[in-house]
């Protein structure tokens, strides 16, 4: 379980978080949606401790993410962010390779090959694995990023805005490939997105946030709600259900 | 098969060395052997210490056209040597044991570069434009406070630190030989110990943290790894600005893949083979005409040239 308690950020003098308190379950896909500069990549971020919070704390699995040695979290969680500039030169094996540091520490074993093959077929890589990043599309890459993160095998998955550049087969391939895992494994997927309707159909739990503070969490099916996400959106969106999914249709 | 490359850069300079060592020697082979073998000491030895400096400071820049001397680091060494040399005036500084000078010298070089470039390179977003910037100002104030102090000190007594201050591979200070070379060994050891970690280091902040690195804290450590060879080099030989990169893009072009244990290894070997080669030829065969550091920062200058012409600036 991931348990946030009165979490305060802020840049400069803006507030980005106020007193936000949640409780995501373990074992469960949980999506954060909300409007542009909710306060969402900032939340998961500091779940990541990619960042400090100015008040309040966040535990993951019951260890405090703050006081935490860097080294056991990352067997615990990972974390991918939207923007990510690599330097080096790498091809996409050694890269989902990566994905084994927290675990050996640079000296790879017959064990790791296994489950960098595994993480690449998984994201459907098979064929660019000897590319170098700079050979590859925008989608590629951010597949080849992914992979890293499963290949480093942690209950908790924190992913912000994972379907930037993947066209609609490796969507919703990802989707599936997170899904089963929250279902069949009991890992804990969380996932900035902006496709409301991916939320609806793949998530288990919502966290909905607007101006720096929780609107909403709860699961999926109660928060799929006419009020409810117009409210959020400040947009008027109806909710139909199809094939007993909710779709939300806003445009 | 970077292994491999590694074995016949370490051939090429025993070459070398065994170039410089023997070549035109002629009477007494002690002597010689002695004479010439300090130099090259000091040559291999200052050599790895700019290279290795820059391979360091191109993995926490995330980026590999940036160098220490670029970012002013060399810049801040003479500085604070000036300022020693106007606060003590020229009697103390002349007085004063070269060891201890020294070792002040790099305590606040130390802690000046953690300050300056720690806080620089803490934010949460490498902006590489405004690494560029932030080092040319650096460099700019770091070189203008010094020939302030320069004009402001006796000329006689800045004799003193002028001959320390020109880059020459010619004159090394063989006084600070011995202590250089314990200093550089030890930062080389802990740049050797961290190869795997800034492995990861160079994937970014964010990546690197995910992957369970203290990256704020090993940023700093580096820093200080950094901070001590560049002192130490820059005591040894005076600022250099092109060479470092010229070594780091050689490696670059010739290991393949991106582990600092091959990286760290082939800087170290190629600076020895570009200096200990090129000071053999200006000794024995060009006598001596052109300074071996003016050639050096050419060819360092333009391969900073094709580097940013082709956009390898990350």
């Amino acid at each position: 379980m991931i348990e946030i308690d009165r979490i305060g950020f802020a840049i400069g003098k803006s507030e980005i978080l106020n007193e936000v308190s949640a409780q995501l379950p373990r074992g469960k896909m949980t999506a954060i949606i909300g409007p542009n500069g909710a306060g969402k990549s900032t939340l998961l971020s500091l779940i990541a401790r990619l960042i400090s919070p100015a008040s309040g704390t966040i535990r993951v699995d019951g260890h405090n993410v703050q006081q935490t040695a860097s080294d056991t979290l990352a067997r615990i969680l990972a974390v991918l962010r939207q923007e990510n500039v690599i330097a080096s030169r790498l091809r996409v094996r050694e890269l989902v390779g990566f994905g084994r540091f927290p675990h050996t520490r640079g000296q790879p074993d017959a064990q790791d090959g296994e489950k960098i093959q595994w993480a690449l077929d998984l994201m459907a890589l098979s064929p660019f694995a000897d590319r170098f990043l700079d050979q590859l599309s925008g989608g590629q890459r951010q597949r080849a990023l992914i992979a890293m993160i499963l290949c480093q095998d942690t209950d908790y998955i924190l992913l912000d805005e994972p379907l930037n550049n993947l066209d609609l087969f490796h969507s919703r391939k990802l989707m599936q490939v997170l899904q089963d895992m929250a279902h069949r494994l009991g890992k804990t997927p969380v996932l900035v997105i902006h496709d409301i309707n991916y939320a609806a159909k793949y998530a288990d739990n919502i966290l909905a946030m607007k101006q720096g503070g929780i609107f909403a969490n709860g699961p999926t099916q109660a928060i799929f709600e006419d009020d409810l996400l117009s409210a959020l959106f400040d947009t008027p969106i109806r909710i139909h259900q199809i094939e007993g999914q909710p779709f939300a249709m806003h445009h | 098969m970077p292994a491999r490359r590694l074995l016949v850069m370490a051939a090429v300079l025993l070459v070398a060395c065994g170039a410089y060592l023997s070549w035109g020697a002629r009477g007494d082979w002690a002597f010689i052997l002695s004479f010439r073998g300090t130099k090259l000491a000091a040559l291999i030895v200052t050599g790895t210490a700019i290279a290795v400096s820059t391979k360091l400071f191109q993995t926490i820049s995330g980026n590999r056209i940036l160098t220490p001397s670029i970012m002013g680091f060399d810049a801040l060494f003479v500085l604070l040597e000036t300022t020693l040399l106007f606060a003590l005036g020229g009697f103390g500084y002349t007085m004063l044991d070269p060891a201890i000078r020294f070792a002040v010298t790099l305590v606040l070089m130390t802690l000046a570069a953690i300050l300056l470039f720690g806080t620089l390179m803490h934010g949460t977003r490498r902006d590489l434009h405004r690494m560029i910037l932030v080092g040319i100002i650096f460099g700019v104030l770091f070189r203008s406070l010094s020939s302030l102090l320069a004009r402001m000190i006796d000329p006689n007594e800045y004799a003193v630190l002028q001959a320390n201050l020109f880059a020459s591979f010619n004159q090394i200070e063989l006084d600070l030989l011995g202590i250089s070379t314990v200093l550089i060994v030890v930062a080389l050891f802990a740049a050797w110990r961290l190869r795997d970690t800034l492995d990861a280091m160079e994937l970014g902040r964010e990546i690197a943290i995910n992957l369970g690195i203290d990256y704020d804290r090993h940023v700093l450590v580096v820093l200080g790894i950094i901070a001590v060879l560049v002192s130490v080099a820059t005591a040894l030989v005076g600022p250099v600005v092109f060479f470092g990169l010229l070594i780091t893009s050689l490696a670059y072009q010739i290991i393949p893949g991106f582990r600092h244990r091959d990286h760290l290894i082939a800087n170290g070997l190629l600076a020895g083979i570009v200096l200990v080669a090129g000071q053999t030829l200006m000794e024995r065969v060009f006598h001596l005409h052109t300074p071996l550091s003016v050639i050096i920062e050419m060819l360092g200058g333009l391969a900073f040239l094709i580097l940013i012409l082709r956009g390898h600036t990350r």
